[in-house]
């Protein structure tokens, strides 16, 4: 008489053989006779029914999943749109990377001989790639060609330049950049040396700051759109309300009553994602003019580069979980609440 | 098929809606469960599909004690019961056909399955012809001989009706009640909440009748309205 699963024709059944095997068919095929593959199939089918089903309601609908949509892809469009263009500025500054350089002044009384001797011997040590001599002469002219005050220099009785060396390194990471400065300062004969490199970092700090701004607007926003999701399925999940008592008195599970729902939820995250990523490729081709323009000026060879191949995936993917996440919470909240009632 | 073993319960409020009831209806049977509004009637049809636990006292349906079911198991169960209702609880957003397919595809039935079950039910009720459209284009009647369909679709051995003639004329009402008949005759336990006084008058049925709570009557009709 307890909970176990007696007999099903233990009652008496005053009918023919054959009714009550029709009963004790009928009353198996929700439980435990139904076999496996059944219940396997009839699971995959209700996921591909719900999938549908989310889809239709969503163009059933249309004008209110366009707004919910939109306001998904502008949340994600804006930090996906922000992260492209800080990779191009990565990508650009490592290009002017390769241009950092010290520069080593030597004294003043040093011969151009024992100058260029220095440089040959510098370019076998460790972190330098190679080095330039630029001879007092040189460093005359070129200041001459370049600086305007020709006239001027004409005028003192010397030339004031030092003997330059210049050291490329193979290497930009600051520390290694300090420790070849030290080095080369305490060499034979050098005076002075200047390490280019101080804006190079600013920038680096700079890149690293709009990473950190990127990633917490990707996280506010993202949180955005999760509780979006979950506002817009609530809506859903109230006006679906007497479906959901029907549902649950003919027997349905609180996954089947759930499965619809999540679907919607991962349609509005996944819409939106690949709106997000036609909004970014609009703007980067309305941008990429003007970008290059600009670039040219700067004397860089890059130009604007739009979405990684990936990105078009992942983008609509990662808003899709999103948008499961939403419609996940909004059932767990709201959907204990709908009872049936008679 | 149904079995009341002392069940008492009480609300959180400090009503006792039901109170020591005790009764047992078997496969096949038809039996009316009457008394005034707030007598209990609904509790104890609330207590058969789970939608409320007794605070005391034992429910056994198809000899299992629900007591010892887990909410997991409550579907399941109301799979084995058939719910009539008075408004019928169709649902307007899709066709006769799909509303009563409803519960087969929860159950998981195969889509070939699906339709032949589906026309049987409606065949058994008389709307074979009505599959296609809109429950809401049909009169009373006929979307409470839907709502049969749905509950009977997938033959479950219990079938539950609270007033299921409420809104309807006397003609009417014996159309459905001749339907709740024939699946009593092969042996589904049929058990109908009903103020309709004149419907129990008409028909030699097992009554049950509640008052504030308790079970005060539990014969066929005669014995306690007379006619």
């Amino acid at each position: 008489m307890a909970a176990n699963k007696g007999p099903r024709n233990a009652t008496p059944i005053k009918a023919s053989r054959q009714k009550q095997e029709r009963v004790r068919r009928v009353a198996g095929a929700h439980s435990a006779r139904t076999s496996l593959q059944d219940r396997f199939r009839s699971w995959r089918q209700h996921h591909q029914d719900s999938f549908k089903d989310a889809l239709q309601r969503l163009n059933a609908a249309r004008t209110s999943s366009a707004m919910t949509i939109l306001v998904i892809a502008i949340a994600l469009a804006l930090p996906a749109g922000l992260a492209v263009l800080l990779d191009n500025a990565r990508a650009i500054t490592r290009g002017w990377d390769g241009n950092a350089h010290l520069s080593v002044f030597m004294e003043m009384n040093i011969s151009e001989q024992r100058q260029r001797d220095l440089a040959r011997g510098w370019q076998g040590l460790d972190n330098i790639s190679r080095t330039e001599v630029i001879t007092r002469e040189q460093a005359l002219a070129e200041f001459k060609a370049l600086s305007g005050f020709g006239d001027v220099l004409e005028a003192l009785p010397d030339n004031p330049l030092p003997p330059l060396i210049v050291v490329y390194p193979d290497e930009t990471d600051p520390v290694t950049l300090r420790a070849l400065e030290n080095r080369l300062a305490e060499a034979d004969g050098v005076d002075l040396v200047q390490l280019d490199v101080e804006w190079v970092r600013r920038l680096h700090a700079l890149i690293e700051l709009g990473e950190r701004l990127i990633s917490a607007l990707t996280l506010a926003l993202a949180a955005a759109v999760v509780l979006v999701v979950v506002n817009t399925i609530r809506l859903a999940i109230e006006s679906r309300r007497e479906e959901i008592v029907v549902v649950k008195i003919v027997g349905g599970t609180d996954g089947f009553v759930r499965r619809p729902f999540l679907y919607s939820g991962f349609c509005f995250g996944f819409a939106g994602g690949a709106t997000a990523v036609i909004l970014v490729q609009v703007a980067l081709w309305w941008l990429g003019g003007p970008i290059d323009e600009l670039l040219a000026l700067y004397n860089s060879e890059e130009s604007l580069t739009s979405m990684a191949a990936s990105s078009l995936i992942i983008l609509p993917v990662f808003s899709g979980i999103l948008g499961l996440l939403g419609a996940w919470l909004a059932v767990g909240r709201h959907l204990g609440d709908i009872e049936p009632n008679f | 098929m149904i079995q009341f073993d002392r069940v008492s319960k009480r609300y959180p409020n400090g009503k006792d809606a039901l109170s020591k009831v005790s009764f047992t209806l078997p496969a096949g049977q038809l039996t009316f469960l009457t008394g005034h509004s707030g007598a209990g009637k609904s509790t104890l049809l609330k207590l058969i599909m789970m939608l409320e636990r007794p605070t005391q006292g034992q429910v056994l349906i198809d000899n299992q004690n629900l007591n010892g079911f887990g909410n997991r198991q409550i579907p399941l169960l109301r799979r084995k019961i058939g719910m009539v209702h008075q408004n019928h609880q169709l649902l307007f957003d899709r066709t006769v056909f799909d509303n009563v397919a409803l519960p087969l595809i929860i159950a998981g039935y195969a889509r070939s399955d699906i339709g032949k079950r589906v026309r049987a039910a409606l065949d058994k009720v008389g709307l074979l012809d009505k599959e296609k459209l809109n429950p809401i284009m049909l009169s009373g009647g006929e979307q409470q001989r839907v709502g049969i369909a749905r509950a009977v679709v997938n033959k479950p051995p219990l079938l539950l009706a609270d007033e299921p003639t409420g809104n309807l004329d006397p003609a009417l009402s014996e159309e459905i009640m001749d339907l709740f008949k024939d699946f009593a005759r092969v042996g589904v336990a049929v058990l109908i909440a009903t103020h309709d006084l004149s419907l129990i008058a008409r028909y030699n049925h097992r009554l049950l009748t509640l008052r504030e709570g308790r079970l005060v009557h539990d014969g066929d009709e005669g014995g306690h309205h007379g006619s």
